[in-house]
């Protein structure tokens, strides 16, 4: 494409962000593209599952300004539906399993929302961290869960009844195309006009609310958006690995998701994903090591040095440092 | 029934196919070694029982073993799964998928175990349980790869309910924990009462672990039942005591009966409160010179004395390798069949067989913990008082739920 | 047997009971949360596995060097609370300046490395604390056979919340400590030494948490994560009750122990539940909670 004179600098500098943009993006996902044949896929899919997890959390903490303390809640919502419903009806195709997975989860988060967004700031990460530890209980008790045992036996299944997920290539090339529909969702979300509305609000409430916003309803959008992507995630892990459990309904998980978030940079659009994938490396790798019991002083520990001293994030403190040197 | 009865056939139909076909390509041993894993609960209410000196019974039967099979080395990997069913059947697909690993034992808390017999059908490799309890591993949950060793529910619960029923303690409150393994046990303990003509006054399942036992305790004692059914294990069983104890239970006549007993519960109660508990156990290692020669073995390097399941570990994959040595090859198939044609007979099991649900049977036996009087040294704690035939002692075949079984 | 809508009155009065000894620790907690959150404004997310060391430290005292249960109640939370003013004179005190919620994620990490440290070298199964001599046995009280140490955590406790309450609502320095909630920067202008107060304060909530702790480790088996679960109740008991007073958080901490009991008598599988339930409907009725003042 030749540049066209009419550009003003700013235009051109803008156009420039754009193109860089776009071959980072282009670049990432030929990486993604080849990675299974390095990586063991299904550490590479649990990754993107909680990336995108990670990023559902993000859009809320990191484009609306609210810390909910109880995301745990629509993943694992995500994850037993859909769970439920493939072990259960064997006719189902695995998409419009975790279709009805996630629209559970907004479901779920639209009361949540409802409740929560009425406190703000301390009282509504605990509202959250109480409501989804609700849940949890309820999933010990309910029968279809499967309590404790967890729920077993869920199958991979064909996609729309043609492609065979049993295969780990195939799983991973379908959780790789979610992941990035979704991602893609989010990026929309947060540069659209109803984007730049939350952020003002994050910035300012009291000013958003004197040029007439509806706040709470812009909150509570932001809200069942991200409680829906969250519940994707849970019903995509859920057909990776077959099973749902209660670990992901555990408030150790709502906690997880915040460091991920932190640890990558809050209110960048890749933060998450880069907290996500050292988080789920680190465990990993750990487990297996005579460090192995320690993962959880480690985690935080990350949690305190983050807090501390490194509050923009990995990602953050990257763009940080491009920015003074490259200015 | 009809129906079911013919898509049991069909199954049965396939798997003769199958093996036929099998019998010819897969005599051998896959990647050149033998690798076993080994996962349990580590740190957690039953670690004590299996736990890290359940992994120094399987370090020593490979070391008894040579270190090697035909020519393959042996090797152990082995990891805490929490009694997490998501944790243990992640680490089993990574286990399976990129460590080789062919055969998975230990498996403690009944839901992990459930969990990774699944899986390990899925992808065709191996699993002995030794340290999970629920019936229906071999019941409903049956699969041809699996093998369950030790002891389970049924065994453990059903002649000592039907005892204590006999000696006149006719209505039961049961206590148990709310997940597979206190659910099979609830089971298998209410037909026992029943059927020898005793009640069930009430029941109630608490979360697992669970650390006030406190109302739960309330609700027994307002039962009026003469008998208090405790099927929780490890340090659920513990605490549950200790609390019955704080608030009089015993003291006013409501007799405690503890279903799942493990000789590390008995030590840490303390003679004292445990006196007197009727139960069932799969071995003690002073029941004989064989059982006291190995035992005194593992005393040597863990300081205690082994647990029934601490002994099963080590006669399972002892079995396992003579397996995969008379036959070449760690093919489940192959594997499963061997153990099913021979007989299952060390130190551990007496008049043992493999059968075709996968529960390996062998005698049980009714014991008593002694008094202080009695007890003559720290691990002096069992009277064996008689011996349960291996036949007798499993839930009968024509009861099974599994797949496996023509019914 | 007499009955109370179907269940025997030993069982129903039983639960209630009960019921009150947990709400007596929930008290306690959430009073410490309340008093932190009044001066510094932040949700010690710490403060479970807080309790959690004083149990741990009350066990410890006992086998490593046989201090024994009544020093341990005096000595844990000033130890305990030592380190507490450790936190917060050199982290909680950097962070004070932002976002307050960036203090919860502070406690969160702490509370991480308190727990997974324990866990490393104690496991999750807990150990057991002996219950104090002179406290071992049982009343009968006609209702239900009381064990003796319960009924004396319920006094123990009661007597802290109100010693706590009058501190703070009768004596100077309880003014001080009002008066900086209200407005810091003028307290300082008097020339009170308004980051004194805060370290102390903050030493104060972190000693409660750890003499509940110490009350604790008789009744239940002493482990890392005795703390954990128990806290997230105590923060929907303190959205109930509103941060607004002293009294509030402990009269939501009884009420929702009664509450709990209660529903074990009648429909157990909610017990676990109900006290969500009941922050669910103080949020649609009175957002602000039952003692709060609008936020």
């Amino acid at each position: 494409m030749a540049p066209t004179h009419s550009l003003t600098p700013a235009m051109q500098r803008q156009r420039n962000a754009r193109l860089r943009r776009n071959t980072f993006y282009l670049a990432l996902l030929a990486i993604a593209l080849v990675a299974p044949f390095v990586a063991y896929p299904v550490f590479l899919m649990k990754v993107l599952c909680f990336a995108l997890f990670a990023c559902a959390f993000n859009l809320l903490l990191g484009y609306a300004g609210l810390l909910s303390f109880g995301h745990a809640a629509f993943l694992a919502t995500g994850g037993y539906i859909t769970g439920y419903l493939l072990a259960s009806y064997p006719g189902l195709t695995p998409e419009l399993g975790i279709l009805a997975g996630t629209l559970a989860s907004l479901g779920l988060g639209l009361a949540f929302g409802a409740l929560a967004i009425r406190r703000q700031g301390i009282y509504f990460a605990m509202v959250t961290l109480a409501l989804a530890q609700m849940v949890f209980f309820f999933y010990i008790q309910a029968p279809f869960t499967g309590g404790e045992d967890g729920l077993h036996g869920v199958p991979r299944g064909e996609l729309l009844g043609l492609i065979s997920l049993a295969d780990n290539l195939n799983m991973y090339y379908f959780v790789l195309a979610v992941f990035v529909i979704a991602f893609a969702l989010i990026q929309r979300t947060v540069h659209s006009p109803y984007g730049q509305v939350l952020k003002a609000i994050r910035e300012n409430e009291p000013r958003a609310v004197s040029l007439g916003y509806n706040v709470d309803a812009y909150k509570l959008v932001a809200f069942v958006i991200s409680a829906g992507i969250a519940g994707l995630a849970g019903a995509t892990k859920t057909v990776v690995f077959q099973l749902a459990s209660l670990t992901d309904a555990h408030w150790h998980m709502s906690g997880e998701v915040v460091l991920m978030t932190l640890l990558g940079g809050v209110g960048s659009l890749f933060g998450p994903l880069v907290g996500a994938g050292l988080v789920v490396s680190l465990q990993t790798q750990l487990a297996q090591s005579p460090l192995g019991n320690w993962v959880s002083v480690i985690l935080g520990a990350i949690f305190v040095i983050c807090v501390l001293s490194f509050r923009s994030g990995i990602v953050g403190e990257i763009q940080k440092l491009v920015k003074k040197n490259f200015k | 029934m009809n129906n079911k009865s013919s898509v049991f056939k069909k199954r049965a139909l396939v798997a003769v196919m199958a093996s036929l076909m099998a019998a010819s390509a897969k005599a051998e041993i896959s990647d050149d070694k033998v690798v076993i894993g080994y996962m349990d609960d580590m740190s957690g209410p039953y670690s004590d029982l299996a736990g890290p000196a359940g992994q120094t019974a399987v370090e020593m039967a490979i070391e008894d073993f040579g270190g090697e099979v035909n020519g393959k080395p042996i090797e152990l990997i082995s990891s805490d799964h929490r009694n997490d069913p998501a944790v243990a059947s992640n680490l089993a697909r990574e286990w399976m998928d990129q460590d080789a690993v062919d055969m998975i034992t230990g498996l403690n808390a009944s839901s992990v175990a459930i969990a990774v017999s699944k899986l390990v059908e899925e992808k065709n490799k191996f699993a002995m349980v030794t340290t999970a309890a629920a019936d229906s591993i071999t019941g409903e949950h049956c699969t041809p790869n699996h093998v369950h060793w030790v002891y389970d529910t049924f065994a453990v619960s059903d002649a000592a309910a039907r005892a204590i029923v006999e000696q006149g303690g006719e209505s039961w409150f049961l206590m148990s924990s709310d997940y597979a393994f206190g659910h099979a046990m609830e089971a298998a303990v209410e037909n026992a009462v029943e059927e020898s003509g005793g009640t069930i006054a009430g029941k109630i399942r608490h979360p697992f672990p669970t650390d006030d036992f406190s109302s739960y305790i309330l609700q027994a004692q307002g039962s009026g039942a003469d008998i208090i059914g405790l099927a929780s294990a490890g340090s659920d069983l513990i605490n549950a005591i200790k609390t019955a104890y704080q608030f009089g239970v015993p003291q006013s006549g409501q007799t405690l009966a503890s279903l799942m007993v493990f000789i590390t519960d008995m030590h840490s109660l303390g003679l004292d409160v445990a006196q007197g508990t009727q139960f069932v156990t799969g071995w003690y290692w002073d029941m004989d010179d064989q059982a006291r020669e190995w035992a005194e073995r593992f005393q040597e390097r863990e300081g205690r004395m082994p647990t029934m399941i601490q002994a099963g570990n080590y006669s399972a994959v002892t079995h396992y390798l003579q397996a995969v040595e008379a036959t070449g090859s760690d093919d489940p198939e192959d594997v499963r069949q061997y153990l099913m044609e021979n007989p299952i007979e060390d130190f551990f099991a007496r008049n043992g067989r493999l059968r075709e649900d996968g529960r390996m049977v062998h005698d049980m036996y009714l014991a008593e913990v002694k008094s202080p009087e009695e007890s003559t040294g720290e691990w002096d704690l069992y009277e064996i008082k008689s011996t349960i035939p291996a036949e007798e002692a499993f839930r009968p075949l024509s009861e099974s739920q599994c797949d496996l079984v023509n019914n | 047997m007499t009955m109370i809508f179907g269940v025997p009155l030993a069982v129903f009065m039983g639960q209630l009971m009960l019921g009150l000894i947990n709400g007596a620790f929930y008290a306690l907690l959430s009073l410490g949360l309340a008093v932190i959150f009044g001066l510094l404004k932040i949700i010690n997310f710490a403060h479970g596995a807080q309790y959690m060391l004083g149990a741990f430290a009350a066990l410890l005292g006992l086998q490593y060097l046989g201090i024994n249960y009544w020093v341990a109640l005096l000595l844990v939370p000033l130890v305990v609370g030592a380190l507490g003013v450790v936190i917060e004179r050199t982290l909680l005190r950097r962070i004070a300046h932002l976002d307050h919620l960036y203090g919860l994620l502070l406690t969160y990490g702490l509370a991480l490395i308190f727990e997974g440290t324990l866990i490393n070298f104690f496991g999750v199964s807990g150990s057991s604390y002996p219950v104090p001599e002179a406290l071992q046995g049982g009343v009968n009280l006609g209702f239900m056979f009381l064990p003796l140490y319960r009924g004396w955590v319920l006094v123990a406790a009661l007597v802290v919340c109100l010693g706590t309450w009058f501190m703070i609502e009768r004596t100077r320095l309880g003014a001080y400590l009002r008066a900086g909630t209200e407005n810091p920067a003028l307290m300082q202008a008097f020339g009170v030494n308004v980051p004194q107060l805060i370290t102390l304060t903050y030493g104060f909530g972190v000693a409660l948490a750890a003499f509940a702790g110490v009350l604790a480790a008789p009744l239940y088996p002493v482990s890392p994560t005795m703390g954990s679960s128990l806290l997230i109740v105590v923060f929907a008991v303190v959205v109930i009750g509103g941060m607004g007073s002293i009294l509030g958080a402990v009269l939501t901490g009884l009420g929702m122990g009664l509450v709990e009991g209660l529903t074990k008598v009648y429909y157990p599988e909610a017990a676990n539940t109900v006290i969500f339930l009941v922050m669910i409907l103080v949020l649609m009725l009175r957002p602000a909670g039952l003692f709060g003042k609008e936020a």
